[in-house]
């Protein structure tokens, strides 16, 4: 019988929640690697039972975590993280030179074809790519060296590279983001690279259309048009339908049009989700209300989707890579809070219902579906 | 052997149930332990010390016989007492955050 595996990456460990087709129980494994920060954890979708996690310490440093049977047993694998090269510098918030210096890894993107190869996005923000299942890592350097890379100024969160889409009708395009310089697109598998931010406007920066330095928050794809892309920016839900090279804003009828995460239906490619969050000074829902805000028509028109959700005193984040769907033929939508609660939905987000309260503050949820 | 204790979680990480006693080469100082430590776990690489810089990092400290060690040089010799096996050397992590 097919099922779902909920891969929940927290302030204080990692938590597998598994259950069946029916998603109305929920089996909660964990706390893995309890004490350290997990930021995020991905399956391979070459072989559901290949797991990959960032594993995280301001003590200690990195570590990469892998599975082979699906989040049961794990084992450290390589953490030697070295930039190609003399790394040089980005720009430090205050606009000086600073040298880049690796910190952590924000996100593992397996391959879509091999189980062995994973790639790595981190902070200080750089690509880099295993092809032995996490043992050793190499920097894709086009990326830093294509030429805006001294301009790259970090987020308040860092200057991190969060979101890798892997283009399924393309072994060679890869998508990345990264705050706060903008997305990026590789035509030529990770060798070279360059900003595809044509359309965003930030106005937080001295030139609010420039080519870089824009704060993408997350970038999403339907596996059938990876042509389109959606963005949730700093402000601003953005959309593009030639692979980047243009974007037009579909923020609509927001309550506000700041947030982390978006998310695509997995069967309807204009679906989209979004949890719009009050301001950048304020990281809460709006009115207290934990709203996910969904529209059919490929942004625009929203609707807020509330049915199972708290509609009152509930001052949570959802952070960017927090927020995944399943493919069962009734698509369901996941999310996790800073707050420690995983909310789920079995009908596309119609309602909604926690599946755990009480984790540590989320920073990711991924979502496996299982034959 | 110099016996080492190491905090909570590089143990559990290691799966280390008390202290480590390692044997090391030449004299002992902390490059030679933490060399003969990285040897015998090497999922302890980059954890203690930066893979590049080969740096302490900056939250975690070396303590013997209720000395702070972690500014002398990493070339400098243990105590005796570490060296001989008497006393332990203790990799401490700073008592800081959540």
């Amino acid at each position: 019988m097919s099922g779902v595996r909920l891969l929940v990456g927290t302030r204080k460990g990692a938590f597998v929640l598994t259950s069946d087709a029916k998603r109305q129980r929920w089996d909660i494994n964990g706390p893995h690697f309890g004490g350290w920060e997990i930021y995020h954890l991905k399956g391979s979708p070459a072989d559901p039972n290949r797991l990959y996690a960032s594993q995280t310490s301001g003590w200690f440093g990195q570590l990469i975590q892998r599975s082979n049977d699906g989040g049961k047993t794990w084992e450290p694998v390589g953490n030697k993280f070295v930039y190609d090269g003399v790394p040089g510098t980005h720009q430090w918030y205050d606009g000086t030179p600073h040298p880049w210096e690796f910190k952590r890894v924000w996100h593992l993107e397996p391959s879509l074809t091999d189980p062995d190869t994973v790639y790595a996005g981190i902070e200080d923000a750089a690509l880099f790519r295993s092809m032995d299942g996490g043992q050793t890592w190499q920097e894709l350097s086009g990326l830093r060296g294509h030429g805006t890379g001294p301009h790259w100024q970090p987020g308040a969160g860092g200057l991190c590279l969060h979101t890798i889409l892997l283009d399924p009708s393309d072994s060679s395009r890869i998508f990345i983001a990264i705050s706060a310089a903008g997305a990026f697109r590789s035509d030529d598998a990770g060798k070279t690279w360059r900003p595809i931010n044509r359309g965003l406007h930030s106005q937080y920066i001295p030139d609010p259309t420039a080519e870089v330095g824009h704060c993408v928050h997350r970038i999403a794809m339907h596996s059938s048009r990876p042509g389109v892309l959606f963005m949730q920016k700093h402000w601003d839900v953005m959309r593009s339908d030639d692979a980047g090279e243009s974007w037009r804003e579909v923020s609509g009828n927001l309550p506000t049009d700041f947030g982390f995460v978006i998310d695509v239906h997995a069967h309807e490619p204009e679906t989209i989700y979004v949890v719009p969050i009050k301001s950048d000074s304020e990281h809460f829902p709006p009115d207290g209300k934990l709203r996910v805000y969904r529209s059919r028509t490929g942004g625009n028109e929203w609707e807020a989707l509330t049915k199972g959700l708290p509609q009152r005193d509930c001052y949570v984040n959802v952070l960017r890579d927090a927020m995944a769907v399943d493919s069962l033929d009734s698509c369901g939508v996941y999310f996790g809070t800073t707050g420690g609660q995983v909310y789920g939905s079995a009908d596309a987000g119609d309602s909604w219902s926690p599946i755990v309260r009480d984790l540590p503050g989320v920073l990711s949820v991924e979502v496996q579906t299982l034959p | 052997m110099i016996r080492v204790i190491l905090p909570p979680h590089l143990r559990a990480l290691a799966r280390i149930p008390g202290e480590v006693q390692l044997a090391v080469e030449g004299q002992a100082t902390q490059r030679s332990v933490v060399d003969a430590l990285e040897s015998c776990y090497p999922m302890l690489r980059g954890l203690i010390r930066d893979h590049v810089t080969q740096q302490r990092r900056p939250f975690l400290r070396f303590f013997a016989q209720q000395e702070d060690l972690s500014h002398e040089l990493p070339d400098a010799p243990l105590p005796d007492a570490v060296a001989s096996g008497a006393e332990p050397l203790l990799i401490v992590g700073a008592i800081a955050g959540g």
